[in-house]
Parts: structure tokens; C-alpha cells; sequence
């Protein structure tokens, strides 16, 4: 019997559900395998990697410490994505939104005030957007190609924060170490679930994925934005304006991803560091395709994503396994859940050799 | 007031209930230590000489205690978790290992004060957390006596990675030593900005080759320089680790990192009960910093001129920073007759004479 892949005539509602459970029953099946051949108890594994990490309130808010940033970014990322805006630059607009914010943050050092906190994050998204704006402009005007430039601009982002720290806004108590100040009590976002470190940054980025939806699902220009991923020609025929509709992909993505930014520094640092992400810019692209570049979807890839990241950290506490191992089991996670999409778009069919398949001619098979 | 009573006598018996817990665990149990790494461990270099480092310890009490590692922990917020965990997790003994956790370290030592905490080269420390670091700046200036002794054009390059302190202080150093045996040497220096960086180090090493520099030496975590020096047939210092297997012939010799009689002792008076925040600035005297085995090539003579030294060190009738110190500019910062003090060293924000370049701010 062969095996043969062929398109299915209509995308598969059924398998759209399915396709996520399939790839963890993957996963699981080569985690066993893999922990049995490490010589592990497959399910000390499992429980070190996706139990133990949340199972007390702290690890709960650590969950949503590292999830935040990467909704928030990807829900900003998912708008462009989805007409066709390749912004691969959310690393550089994340890091210059935490540098602008946090140069307000600075700047009001030891300063009191209800207005600190809310002037960060408009600075932190203005920072974030001003970024995106550089490869928006140059797509729009000279047609160059976003993905370079954004991508590019990751590396002038960390340069300038790097020159800033290590320079101008040092600490001058700080020996000439790389660091900012510590930000005042005024300039940090509070926590809101108390003895964990689950800051005001998660409650914007709840408020992202619901604008997010919003604008997808009901706004016309969103409306656009996804015909125009789906049918350029059909988009241009419309009439929609195509130039319009980067600047927007762009500056949503640079402004949330600036938001994502400022979080950090206002929340989980509380200083200015050479460098503020530990890559949720980048990694904040795979939780907007894991999540289908839905806003609801991108929600639940982030939680899985900083489970897996938890989860990581917790094995090598627990099971004394070296850092790389955990890298393998998320990979394998992350090709389960890309690969079973698959089964949307295609089906499998056991196909048996032409003689044998009719039984309307029995003689031939006889023969 | 009865019942001011009875909770009095329900609170003494939960303290007792504690002690005993508390004396039950000493008795038993072992005592849990964390490590948390900044970098992979690989075979050479920072976290290479902190695992080394920790294994010794674990060798040297046996089942006394048990130790556990993280590697590959990002400095910042990240670190926080990591820190916080071992401390929930009821470990008694915490060391982070990389300068970035030291405001981590600090935050989570406050939530936990029965915790010691050891954070390796920060500037903060606390009731329960200690600070050590590594006289690196003695061993620099020994590898600099064996590099102006070998050097023909008199000229050695250094890759660096961040215009610190620590940095800048091991750069003077190499320096002093290099002229204490060759007035004319001079020290060309390439900032990478990036502890781990190996294409751009190497890169580095090879712009200083090309511009005259006969030894390379480099404050950095690859083996990049070494095996570069050893492609281009350059001598090279090693640092951290011994890297003469990545260029046997370059290496004339390194300067090593040694925290296994550290962490063995820290690990010792927290077992004991006698274990205070301290500040542990350890040298060649402590075994914190040595030498590795000198490359075959060098002369007897100069062997000789750098066990001198180090015997000078070890007995503190040698300072690296003895007087007259000159900076850059020629002026004395350090008179005839006295020696620079850790206060001063601690804030190291200048070049002395025979270092080329500006010091970037």
C-alpha cells in the first residue's frame, strides 16, 4: 500500500481544531522516546517540564511575565503579517521603545507623579513606531525590501541602547559598569498579583489581543489589510491603498512591540541594561504563526511558548539536563504544531496498487 | 488575656517546632547549592572555570552537599527566576556567577534572609549576600613579563570586550608587566562589545597581527585569539582557561581562574554556621588566579624573571601597581614608593603609559 498526500478541495474546519492536539500527542510520543533513550522516567520529564513550572502561584505569574511580551508583540506583528508586511525588525522597535521610555523613566529620576508611568508607555510606543517607520518609509518611497531593513535595524537599535548605557546614561554610582540608574518607585509598573513579579504589562498586552480582534474583525482598514494578503491584485483593483496599508503594518507592529519594551524595563528590570530581551522579538514571530495570526490564537502560543521556556529552566533544575536538550524538546514542539497544519490544507490517503483496488475486474487480479 | 497567652505559648512552640525542623535538616539532609551560569559550560572559559570550580567543591564535601547548575541564563530579568527558584526550592547556598545578576541577586536575597548569596564581581552586597572576585590583574601582569620578554616587535595586541573596570584594570596590568622587562613595548587594544563573540574577535586578533602586534592576549570568552595567533604564527596569552590545545604552539601561557577552594570553603562555614557577607578579593595567594605551564619556547632566563614576580606577589613585595605609575599622559598617578589601593583599582578609568588608543567612554 502507498501512501499519497493530495489537496483537500476545501481547507478542513475538523482538522483546523485537531491539527494543534495532534502535534502535542507527537511530541509527547518522541519526549518519551527521547527521555527513554536519555535514561530518564519519561514521566519525571513531563512533570518537570510542564507541571512543575506552574504549578504554585509564583510560577503562574512567571507564566504571564514572559507570555506578555510575546502577545503583545505578536498581535502587533500578526496585523502586518496578514497583508503581507514582513516586519522582522520587533527585536530593534522593542529595544528603542524601552530605550525611549526608559530615557523618560531617567529623566524623571526621583520624580513623583501619577503622569511618569503613562508618558513611558506613550514614549515607549512612539520609540517602537518611529523605529518600524524607517523601513515603512523606505518600502513606500523606494520600494526596498522590509524584511532586510527591519531585520538590519535590530542590530542599530541594541547599538544605540548599548552606546547609551555604557556612556551617557550610565550609572554614575555604578563604577563604570554598563547599567543605568534603577528607575524611582514612580517609574515602575505595579505588580498586580501580589509575592509574584506579574506586572501592569500583562493587563495591556489582554488589551492588545482584544484591539487586536477588534481591528481584524471589525474594522474596515483590517479588512483591507487582509484582502490585500489574500488577493493583492483583487486589493488593488478595489482600490485600497497599498502604501497605506504598510505604514499601518508597520507602526502597529514597532508600537506594540515599543509597548512590549518599555514593560520590560518598567517591570521585570527596573534599569536600562545593554541589552532588555532575551529575543521575544524574534520569537514573538513563531507565537504569531503557531497562533494562526489570530489575536485568540497568538494568546495561547504565547502561554504555551513561556511554558516551554519555564519548562526549560525547570528540567535542568530538576533532571539536571544540559540547556541544549531543552531546546530540542521545543523545537520538536514548535515542528509538530507548523507541520500538522498540514492536515489543513491536505489529507492523506492510503492508496493501494491500480490491480488490486477495482473489484469489478476480478480476472485480472486472479491472473 | 488568656488568649494573648495561648498564642505566646502556640508561637514559642512553632519556633521550637522550626528549630527542629531546621536542626533536623542540618543533621540529615545535605546542604543544597545552586550555580547559575551565564554562558553555556563548553571546554573552556568563564563558565568552564565556575563548573570546574564547582565540581571540585562537590568532590572535596562529598555527600556533606549537593550541588546543581543552570547554564545559559540571560543577565537581567531573566536571572531573577532562576536565583528565586533555588531559593525556593529550599537551597541554602546560592552563587551567580555573572556581573548582570547582581540587582537580580540582591532582590531575591531580600525576600529570602536565610539564604546566603555569593555574586561573583558586582560592586552591592547585603546581609546574606557576599561579593569574591579574582585579583585577575596579578596574573595579567605576569603573562605581560613573559609577553614583552618574547615580543621582537614590541608591540602586543588585546581584544576586550567592555570598557570596565575589571577590563581596564587587566590591560594596565599586561601592560606594567610587559615593561617591566621591555620599556619600549606598547599595547594596541580592539573593544568587541561582546563577552562571546568569536568572529569578531578573531577578526580582532587579526587586525592587531596586521598592525605589528607579535602577541595577542584578549579579555573575551572564546578561544578565538589563541587560535588565531596560532593560524598566523603570533604568539598568544590565554585567559580563564588553559588554551594550548587550540594553539599549541602560540600559547605562551595563560591566566587561569581557580573558585574550587572558594566555593569548597564558602560552602564549608554556611555547613558550619559561620558564614558572613564578606567581599573576597582573592590573588596568587589565594590560589584564586595562577599561570599555566609556560610555552617550551620561552628562554630560562625569563622564566625565571616571572617566578621572581610571582613569588614578589605572593608575598606582597610586588605590586603590580607599584610606584611611579604614569598615565598615558605621562603624569604620575601613583608615586615612587607606594602602591595603588583597592579603592583605587576598583575604580580603574584610565590607561597607564604604554597603552596606544583612547579609552572609549
Amino acid at each position: 500500500m502507498r501512501i499519497r498526500i493530495e489537496p483537500r478541495a476545501q481547507p478542513s474546519r475538523l482538522m483546523g481544531w485537531l491539527s494543534p492536539l495532534l502535534a502535542v500527542v507527537l511530541t509527547l510520543v518522541t519526549g518519551f522516546l527521547f527521555s527513554a533513550f536519555l535514561g530518564m522516567n519519561p514521566v519525571d520529564a513531563f512533570h518537570a517540564f510542564f507541571v512543575a513550572p506552574v504549578d504554585d502561584l509564583y510560577g503562574l505569574g512567571e507564566l504571564g511575565v514572559k507570555a506578555a511580551p510575546l502577545a503583545l508583540i505578536a498581535v502587533g506583528l500578526a496585523i502586518g503579517f496578514r497583508s503581507n508586511v514582513w516586519n522582522i525588525g520587533a527585536e530593534g522597535q522593542l529595544t528603542f521603545g524601552a530605550l525611549v521610555g526608559g530615557g523618560v523613566a531617567l529623566w524623571a529620576y526621583e520624580m513623583e507623579g501619577a503622569w511618569i508611568l503613562p508618558a513611558m508607555i506613550l514614549a515607549g510606543a512612539l520609540g517602537g513606531m518611529a523605529w518600524a517607520s524607517i523601513p515603512a518609509f523606505l518600502r513606500t518611497r523606494f520600494n526596498t525590501n522590509e524584511i532586510l531593513v527591519s531585520l538590519m535595524l535590530n542590530y542599530v537599535a541594541l547599538l544605540c541602547l548599548s552606546y547609551l548605557v555604557h556612556g551617557p546614561w550610565r550609572d554614575p554610582e555604578g563604577f563604570n559598569f554598563p547599567e543605568s540608574r534603577l528607575f524611582s518607585e514612580s517609574a515602575m509598573l505595579p505588580v498586580i498579583l501580589e509575592d509574584t513579579r506579574l506586572h501592569a504589562g500583562a493587563l495591556l498586552a489582554l488589551v492588545a489581543v482584544g484591539l487586536g480582534w477588534v481591528f481584524v474583525k471589525k474594522s474596515f482598514i483590517g479588512y483591507q489589510m487582509q484582502v490585500a494578503g489574500l488577493a493583492d491584485t483583487a486589493a488593488r483593483y478595489a482600490g485600497f491603498n497599498r502604501k497605506r496599508m504598510i505604514w499601518m503594518g508597520l507602526l502597529i507592529g514597532g508600537a506594540a512591540a515599543g509597548i512590549a519594551g518599555l514593560c520590560e524595563v518598567a517591570g521585570p528590570i527596573g534599569q536600562l541594561l545593554p541589552s532588555v530581551s532575551p529575543g521575544y522579538g524574534y520569537a514573538a514571530i513563531i507565537v504569531a504563526f503557531v497562533g494562526r495570526l489570530h489575536p485568540v490564537g497568538i494568546l495561547l502560543a504565547s502561554l504555551l511558548m513561556s511554558l516551554l521556556y519555564l519548562g526549560g529552566e525547570s528540567a535542568q533544575m530538576e533532571l539536571g539536563l544540559p540547556s541544549a536538550v531543552t531546546g530540542v524538546f521545543q523545537g520538536v514542539l514548535l515542528f509538530y504544531l507548523l507541520a500538522a497544519d498540514l492536515f489543513i490544507n491536505f489529507r492523506i490517503r492510503g492508496a493501494t496498487p491500480q490491480g488490486l483496488r477495482s473489484p469489478s475486474k476480478p480476472a485480472e487480479a486472479s491472473s | 488575656m488568656s488568649s494573648m497567652k495561648r498564642r505566646t505559648s502556640l508561637k514559642v512552640l512553632c519556633a521550637a517546632a522550626a528549630v527542629m525542623m531546621a536542626g533536623g535538616a542540618l543533621a540529615d539532609d545535605p546542604l543544597k547549592i545552586g550555580f547559575v551560569y551565564v554562558s553555556p559550560i563548553g571546554d573552556a572559559g568563564w563558565t568552564y572555570q565556575h563548573e570546574q570550580g564547582r565540581q571540585a567543591m562537590q568532590e572535596a564535601l562529598g555527600a556533606k552537599v549537593e550541588s546543581k547548575y543552570i547554564e545559559d541564563v540571560p543577565e537581567g530579568g531573566e536571572s531573577e527566576r532562576v536565583i528565586r527558584q533555588f531559593a525556593a526550592d529550599g537551597y541554602g547556598l546560592v552563587f551567580t556567577t555573572s556581573f548582570g545578576y547582581m540587582n537580580p541577586t540582591l532582590k531575591v536575597a531580600k525576600r529570602y534572609p536565610k539564604v546566603a548569596f555569593e555574586h561573583a564581581t558586582g560592586y552591592k552586597s547585603a546581609k546574606n549576600v557576599g561579593t569574591y572576585v579574582a585579583r585577575f590583574y596579578e596574573g595579567r601582569y605576569l603573562a605581560g613579563i613573559v609577553a614583552g620578554g618574547m615580543t621582537k616587535t614590541n608591540v602586543a595586541g588585546y581584544v576586550a570586550a567592555f570598557p570596565i573596570p575589571e577590563v581596564v584594570r587587566g590591560i594596565n596590568a599586561f601592560t606594567q608587566g610587559m615593561r617591566s622587562v621591555n620599556p619600549d613595548a606598547e599595547v594596541k587594544v580592539i573593544w568587541t562589545s561582546s563577552w562571546f563573540d568569536p568572529g569578531r574577535e578573531s577578526e580582532a586578533a587579526d587586525v592587531l597581527i596586521a598592525q605589528g602586534a607579535d602577541v595577542v592576549t584578549h579579555h573575551t570568552d572564546s578561544t578565538a585569539v589563541v587560535q588565531a595567533a596560532e593560524e598566523k604564527g603570533v604568539w598568544a596569552v590565554g585567559y580563564h582557561s588553559d588554551m594550548s590545545s587550540y594553539g599549541p604552539k602560540a600559547q605562551l601561557t595563560a591566566v587561569r581562574h581557580h573558585w574550587g577552594d572558594f566555593y569548597t570553603k564558602t560552602a564549608q562555614q554556611v555547613l558550619d554556621g559561620t558564614w558572613k557577607s564578606e567581599n573576597v578579593w582573592g590573588g596568587i595567594k589565594e590560589g584564586m588566579i595562577d599561570i599555566a605551564p609556560l610555552n617550551e619556547a620561552v628562554p630560562e632566563d625569563l622564566v625565571k624573571q616571572m617566578a621572581a614576580a610571582e613569588a614578589g606577589i605572593r608575598d606582597g613585595t610586588l605590586h603590580p601597581f607599584q610606584g611611579p605609575v604614569k598615565n598615558q599622559a605621562g603624569e604620575i598617578i601613583i608615586p615612587e614608593g607606594e602602591v595603588m589601593t583597592d579603592d583605587q583599582m576598583v575604580k580603574m578609568e584610565y590607561y597607564v603609559e604604554g597603552v596606544q588608543g583612547n579609552l572609549p567612554d
